[in-house]
């Protein structure tokens, strides 16, 4: 135990009374960084400079006692896609390598201007399209809990980050269960927020329907107090949500009597392990123990959404990343003519996921199949957020299973696109539905790796998904850490 | 049954020059994932409209306000070419 295992909240409750400083705080995750790494390869950079001078700030500002609120001081990491003004981000791909952004994302924005001292870029599979980590230019991330598995993705550099103790938060994007997915992998807590809540602004696009900014952290009351940080309107952000939305720190520790759980029918049997199964149906007799309502729901189109997901998220990929030509940033390999040019640089700078993934988003808004394959989906969506609107004019939240299994053998399903998708079956309806999600560790499976669980909620929904996320964390009494060959324990 | 793609065709339209052996392996793939997305089309959706946006909204305006943009040199000095405040590339038209 170091001040690298504290939560957010005891580190600002130690910062505020003076008990330890920033720089002391900041040393020692940087130093458990430094340990972890060698096994982990979770950061792809860090910013030590930048970290301790941000640290020594923030000293300055906790002993004139004018802190900018409870995350000041506090090391916090970035996934690579987000842009750091400067500082490297790559989203993990050799067509980005080097590229320093002139600007902040507005969350990296947020964040400094409330004192965060931000310790890095964390590894993702290249522009978020992946659920492992493996697809990364870079080299794969390790699960902190066994380095022959994976993190889960594509924000396995975030979960894993914050699982070993080398940044006390992190932030990640979800387009299919990108935080939500890694997190259960790594035993921690991740959540995706209502789609337009966070800004979008300097996150590097993946599918703009889809995408959403969200915190991975130890407990959820961390995870609320960083939501609160990051969320609020951004004109820079054209789906960036206008409306009133309501503090989510004040919803955790109101309990779940006479709250409506529905468990999603579909996400159980075929395809989830035994495991997976034993430590959520445990969890649901308890909360029903504590008082809440707990039926069975069915979301039928939810079989559906997997299919639709495959053409609406990689059309809107082969969209987005049209702008990786090889003239305004970014990798050229030359060409006799423009268009050689960018089609020699695309072909280099692309690895065989993203590869993949544009040409079948491309095929799919190709003329003569538009119709049969992305207008269909497009209204296969409609028809989710149908049945969702449906499922919760019963029920207050859903639960499921947040990944139908525990962290799998590294290469065991990276040569086989179908085989990983299939490990957002029950994370991507959120996403099409835009509404918010958060995945809970409740437990170990027979080997020892993390098991999540997860609560959905409507669209603003995020206070009665964190009410009941808190009591689900207070049932489940998950404390444990990751040895890590000895490194953290 | 996988569907079959003219994959060149669309490797053409995404600017991407593969090689033969690697258009082949995508069009494999493709066409596995294409038979299971296809699953769609076999959902009755005469009920719904299509829908792109999560939550429905239209329309986001702001305020019309003069404010600072990128640093220029800042943004060109992330360009793999630039000369004078402009970007340069290779001629845009053959026998150009």
């Amino acid at each position: 135990m170091t001040a690298a295992d504290l939560t957010i909240t005891q580190a600002a409750a130690g910062l505020a009374s003076g008990e330890m400083t920033s720089t002391q705080l900041t040393e020692a995750v940087l130093d458990r960084a430094a340990m972890t790494e060698a096994v982990l390869h979770a950061y792809l950079t860090m910013d030590r400079d930048g970290a301790m001078a941000a640290a020594a700030e923030s000293d300055r500002r906790h002993a004139r006692k004018d802190p900018l609120g409870p995350l000041d001081g506090i090391p916090i990491a970035l996934k690579d896609n987000m842009c750091t003004h400067g500082v490297e981000t790559t989203a993990s791909s050799k067509i980005l390598a080097g590229y320093r952004p002139p600007y902040d994302a507005t969350v990296v924005e947020r964040l400094r201007s409330q004192g965060a001292v931000i310790t890095g870029k964390t590894n993702l599979d290249e522009f978020a399209m992946g659920s492992s980590t493996e697809n990364s230019a870079y080299g794969a991330t390790s699960n902190p809990w066994d380095p022959d598995r994976v993190p889960g993705g594509s924000s396995g550099g975030s979960a894993a980050v914050v699982a070993a103790g080398s940044a006390l938060g992190a932030l990640g994007s979800d387009t299919g269960g990108s935080i939500r997915q890694p997190a259960a992998l790594c035993g921690v807590v991740g959540m995706k927020p209502t789609y337009g809540l966070v800004s979008r602004f300097g996150l590097i696009a993946f599918a703009s329907s889809l995408d959403q900014i969200g915190p991975f952290t130890r407990t959820v009351t961390d995870s609320a107090l960083l939501l609160d940080a990051i969320a609020g309107f951004d004109p820079r952000d054209a789906t960036s949500f206008r409306g009133e939305y309501p503090n989510f720190s004040d919803a955790i520790g109101r309990g779940v009597q006479g709250l409506r759980i529905g468990v999603v029918k579909e996400f159980s049997g075929e395809g989830f392990e035994p495991a997976v199964e034993a430590a959520c149906s445990s969890m649901l007799d308890r909360l029903s123990a504590t008082g809440a309502d707990v039926v069975e729901v069915s979301v039928p189109t939810v079989d559906a959404a997997l299919s639709a997901y495959y053409l609406i998220a990689p059309a809107e990929c082969s969209a987005n990343l049209a702008r990786f030509d090889g003239i305004r940033y970014g990798l050229r390999v030359s060409g006799a003519t423009t268009e050689e040019m960018m089609a020699r640089s695309r072909a280099e700078g692309f690895g065989p996921e993203v590869t993949r993934r544009i040409l079948l988003g491309t095929y799919a808004l190709s003329a003569g199949y538009y119709d049969a394959f992305y207008g269909k989906a497009l209204e296969v969506r409609a028809l989710l957020q149908a049945d969702f609107a449906a499922a919760y004019e019963k029920v207050d939240v859903l639960v499921s299973p947040t990944s139908p299994f525990t962290a799998f053998k590294m290469g065991d399903k990276s040569q086989d696109p179908l085989a990983m998708y299939l490990c957002d079956i029950c994370t991507i309806p959120s996403n099409l539905a835009g509404h918010p999600g958060i995945s809970i560790p409740i437990g170990l499976d027979e080997s020892g790796l993390p098991i999540g669980f997860q609560v959905m909620a409507p669209a603003l929904g995020e206070p009665v998904m964190y009410r009941v996320a808190a009591e689900v964390e207070r049932l489940a009494t998950f404390d444990a850490r990751p040895e890590l060959a000895g490194v953290t324990a | 049954m996988p569907i079959d793609i003219d994959i060149a065709h669309v490797a053409r339209l995404a600017r991407l020059a593969l090689t033969e052996e690697e258009l082949e392996g995508y069009r494999r793939q493709l066409g596995d994932i294409l038979e299971h997305a296809a699953h769609v089309q076999d959902l009755d959706t005469s009920s719904v409209t299509p829908t792109a946006h999560p939550l429905g909204f239209v329309n986001a305006f702001r305020d019309d306000e003069v404010c600072p943009s990128l640093e220029r040199a800042e943004v060109l000095a992330a360009a793999p070419e630039a000369r004078e405040g402009y970007f340069v590339v290779p001629p845009a038209l053959e026998g150009s």
